[in-house]
């Protein structure tokens, strides 16, 4: 069933506007770790919900922000399609919205696209209260500048996302998980040669002592490129990679505040931290304390990012600093969509 | 036609020129009349203006120089790759600077274990693919422009191509770009890894059509080449047939690397240009590619060899070999030359829709041929939506050019109530700025130039192009009454 509040969420944002009343925007508060900690009269998302549109032929689903991805997913799977890049869902209460605020991508990022990549369009509503609709949901369209793809990440700071269409892929026929023995190094050139064959690869971790690789396609092509990696075969593909996506392996079972560190996928090993790795080696899970600074100067000798991810306290510095350049760009379009600054204010970077 | 814009200026010419020589050398600037003519519009020939002068930088820091230059005197700045743009986003301003980047020309650096190239704004596309083929690499996405087209044009203006329903445009296959903003900064976008901190100003950049900043130098993603593929020619006696077709195959849980469609028109064309052996019988044709390893290569091309078949297609040819392959494909590259032969000049458009509204829009563009008597033949990107009814005209008649661009309009427009976009992939430049009303709200717009403001507040780059202003888009508004009813009623009328 859909309920359209859309008008209703206007009127708060308005309300909050006229009277300069900083807003948290919350969808499933499933992602509530995310980000800088941030005060804010709460605005709930969760009830602007319902799928608008679905036509599998055209490979697009159009949903409000607070629809939850387990009933998006429940759908497209009754059709034999998926979210291409594979969302985690860190509680039962994830969305839509939420989800592409956040540009969270699961296991399958490497090798099919981020979140960003499959959005089409989005409706929202910026921080003056006016509602905008930008893309659509087609699957070319270069008319005006990509706003809808300029929400994914943003975190709601420069508008409420209301609405959005994303693109969907067909299930493939047979998947299949196989784990390899190795070390670090050996993991990270392994998953190299197989980004430059044309393998058909849809997930990889490596953790401890085992590299494994998920194959997606037609049966025979999954039986023809196990046979050809080689590895054993395991028993509980899907499980394995929720407990990815969803951090529930025992590598992310600790209190320890977790780091996310993106980078370029050859670059070599921290010495010293336990890490786990997934994207073919772009995405570094590692744990430390938030102070710990050593993380950041890893990302940054190869060009990459670090973000605290979870388990933290801070209301600051969870994500990396921007270089002066960027920041005075990213100072000014936030001002271009919230001119007030009451839409997430500080929650991607302070003052902002 | 000419269409400078409104950019309040007072300058010194011969000023301005003697500067651009202190930061180039004198041959890298051009003012005479004879040396700017070339340079007078990019693909669509229809616009023209002649600049103040030509530039052509070969160093990032000498593009810095000018674009201080050009803040500091008010002066526009319009960059220029190969010129091969359909939308006239490339037009000259008259009062401004060209920016020709085609000296920017050269591939920095190629690392097949990261599957990147470095590539300079200049570099053909093409060539990237040619460069990376003793790596067993290519660069995905093909305009069919490729041979001439710029990666940094690419960026600018988001470019597709006939495989981008698999493997995307070109936001989806860049890591990392360098601008030099209109105030002279170099800045880094993007990163090494598959994600970088704060806004996604990689995405924002990439279509912005020249609007917020000049692209110096771009990071592409190199795909490995796919094991097998191959082409299926489908012809059918009904072109709706055809379009149904598309959405069966993907009812299959396939998506082709490529799926094309032709019109009766277009495959005569063709046929008669190239010899791709096209039915020339055939109200319509599909071209399907199919690519992966070649266990799923084969599954796919028996699953969609049915499907074609349940859909009622005529006949049904697997490409034997490669040459084979590249000759099925080669009618459709040529399609453009091809049409243009029929008819002194054409009007490609460019609009997308959902694919399920494709027999409306096509009897709708075939009552309005009919009544402005002018002939179309179409080319589509089936899988994508993305339609390229090219109208043949002549120029030369009176009347002819203004019309055809009316109904060209109205296509663009049918295609935005249908819940599609005014343009696909050939951006909107001067040529579809009007429709760019139709497609936004004045609200939509006016955030669209908030936007702009954030990395161009004096708006030099670009001046005129791609957003509308609401003044335009009131003047517009008040040429299109829909239903008895004005576009922006709450604006002044001038």
């Amino acid at each position: 069933m859909t309920t359209d509040q859309s008008k209703l969420l206007q009127e708060q944002v308005h309300h909050a506007y006229e009277n300069n009343q900083p807003l948290n925007i919350v969808g499933g508060n499933s992602k509530s770790f995310y980000g800088n900690n941030i005060t804010g009269e709460v605005l709930k998302l969760s009830d602007h919900s319902g799928i608008v549109e679905y036509e599998p032929t055209e490979l697009v689903i159009t949903a409000n922000a607070g629809t939850s991805l387990s009933e998006i997913n429940q759908l497209l799977d009754s059709k034999n399609q998926m979210l291409g890049f594979e969302p985690p869902q860190f509680s039962a209460g994830a969305t839509l919205g939420g989800t592409i605020a956040c540009n969270f991508s699961g296991p399958r990022r490497a090798y099919a696209g981020a979140a960003r990549d499959f959005l089409l369009g989005c409706n929202i509503i910026n921080g003056k209260a006016e509602m905008l609709t930008f893309g659509g949901n087609v699957m070319k369209n270069v008319a005006g500048y990509d706003v809808s793809r300029l929400m994914a990440g943003a975190m709601g700071t420069l508008g409420i996302i209301l609405s959005c269409s994303v693109k969907t892929l067909p299930k493939p026929e047979a998947e299949m998980t196989l784990s390899l023995n190795c070390n670090e190094n050996e993991a990270i050139n392994t998953m190299r040669n197989w980004a430059q064959k044309s393998l058909p690869i849809s997930a990889t971790c490596f953790y401890g002592s085992q590299l494994f690789a998920r194959l997606s396609g037609t049966d025979k092509a999954v039986k023809t490129a196990f046979k050809n990696i080689g590895g054993e075969a395991i028993s509980n593909t899907d499980l394995f990679w929720q407990s990815i996506k969803e951090q529930q392996h025992e590598f992310f079972l600790t209190d320890k505040p977790l780091w996310r560190v993106s980078i370029d996928a050859t670059a070599s090993p921290l010495k010293n931290k336990t890490c786990l790795y997934e994207w073919s080696g772009a995405l570094r899970w590692f744990h430390a304390d938030e102070n710990d600074t050593s993380l950041i100067d890893y990302a940054k000798s190869h060009d990459g990012h670090a973000t605290l991810f979870k388990g933290h306290t801070q209301t600051e510095n969870v994500f990396q600093a921007l270089p002066d350049g960027l920041a005075i760009i990213h100072q000014n379009l936030k001002k271009s969509f919230d001119p007030k600054g009451i839409l997430n204010h500080g929650k991607l970077y302070s003052g902002f | 036609m000419s269409v400078s814009s409104e950019v309040d200026v007072h300058i010194d010419a011969s000023g301005v020129i003697k500067k651009l020589t202190d930061i180039v050398s004198k041959e890298a600037v051009l003012y005479e009349a004879e040396d700017l003519h070339p340079y007078e519009c990019d693909g669509l020939s229809v616009y023209r203006e002649i600049p103040l002068a030509v530039v052509l930088p070969d160093t990032i820091e000498q593009v810095q120089a000018i674009m201080r230059l050009c803040q500091q005197n008010n002066i526009p700045v319009v960059a220029r790759g190969a010129g091969t743009g359909l939308s006239g986003g490339a037009l000259p301003h008259k009062h401004g600077i060209l920016l020709g980047l085609a000296r920017f020309s050269g591939i920095l650096e190629i690392n097949p274990k990261k599957l990147t190239a470095r590539v300079q704004p200049g570099v053909r596309n093409l060539s990237i693919s040619q460069a990376v083929d003793q790596f067993g690499l290519y660069y995905a996405p093909d305009p069919s422009s490729q041979i001439a087209c710029t990666i940094g044009g690419n960026v600018a203006e988001n470019s597709g191509g006939v495989h981008c329903l698999k493997y995307g445009l070109t936001v989806h296959n860049i890591q990392q770009i360098k601008i030099v903003t209109m105030s002279g900064d170099l800045l880094n976008i993007g990163g090494t890894g598959l994600d970088s901190p704060g806004y996604d100003l990689l995405a924002l950049l990439t279509g912005s059509e020249g609007m917020l900043g000049i692209i110096v130098e771009v990071t592409v993603k190199l795909l490995p080449k796919p094991e097998q593929a191959k082409v299926i020619l489908a012809a059918f006696d009904d072109i709706v047939k055809a379009g149904q077709a598309v959405g069966e195959i993907i009812a299959e849980g396939i998506i082709p690397a490529g799926l094309e469609m032709m019109d009766k028109l277009a495959i005569n064309a063709a046929e008669d240009f190239v010899h791709a052996g096209y039915p020339t019988d055939a109200e319509a044709i599909l071209l399907c590619e199919l690519d992966g390893s070649n266990e799923e290569v084969s599954a796919h091309i028996y699953t969609v060899s049915e499907a074609l078949k349940n859909s009622g297609a005529t006949e049904i040819r697997i490409a034997k070999n490669e040459a084979e392959r590249l000759n099925f494909w080669k009618g459709r590259k040529a399609a453009f030359p091809a049409v243009g032969r029929l008819s002194p000049d054409y009007y490609c458009m460019d609009g997308t829709i959902p694919r399920k509204e494709l027999p409306t829009v096509l009897k709708y563009i075939t009552d309005l041929s009919e009544e402005y008597k002018l002939a179309v033949a179409n080319v589509f990107h089936a899988g994508d939506g993305n339609l390229h009814p090219l109208i043949l005209y002549d120029a030369n008649i009176p009347g002819e050019l203004e019309r055809t661009e009316e109904f060209g309009g109205k296509i663009l427009e049918l295609c935005v109530k249908v819940g599609g976009t005014i343009t696909g992939e050939h951006g909107v430049g001067i040529e579809k700025i009007n429709q760019m009303c139709v497609q936004f709200k004045p609200l939509e717009l006016t955030q669209f130039h908030a936007v702009k403001a954030a990395f161009d507040p004096l708006g030099l780059l670009n001046p005129g192009k791609a957003v509308p202003t609401l003044h335009r888009c009131a003047e517009f508004g008040a040429m299109h009454v829909h239903n008895g009813q004005l576009a922006f009623p709450e604006l002044d009328r001038f």
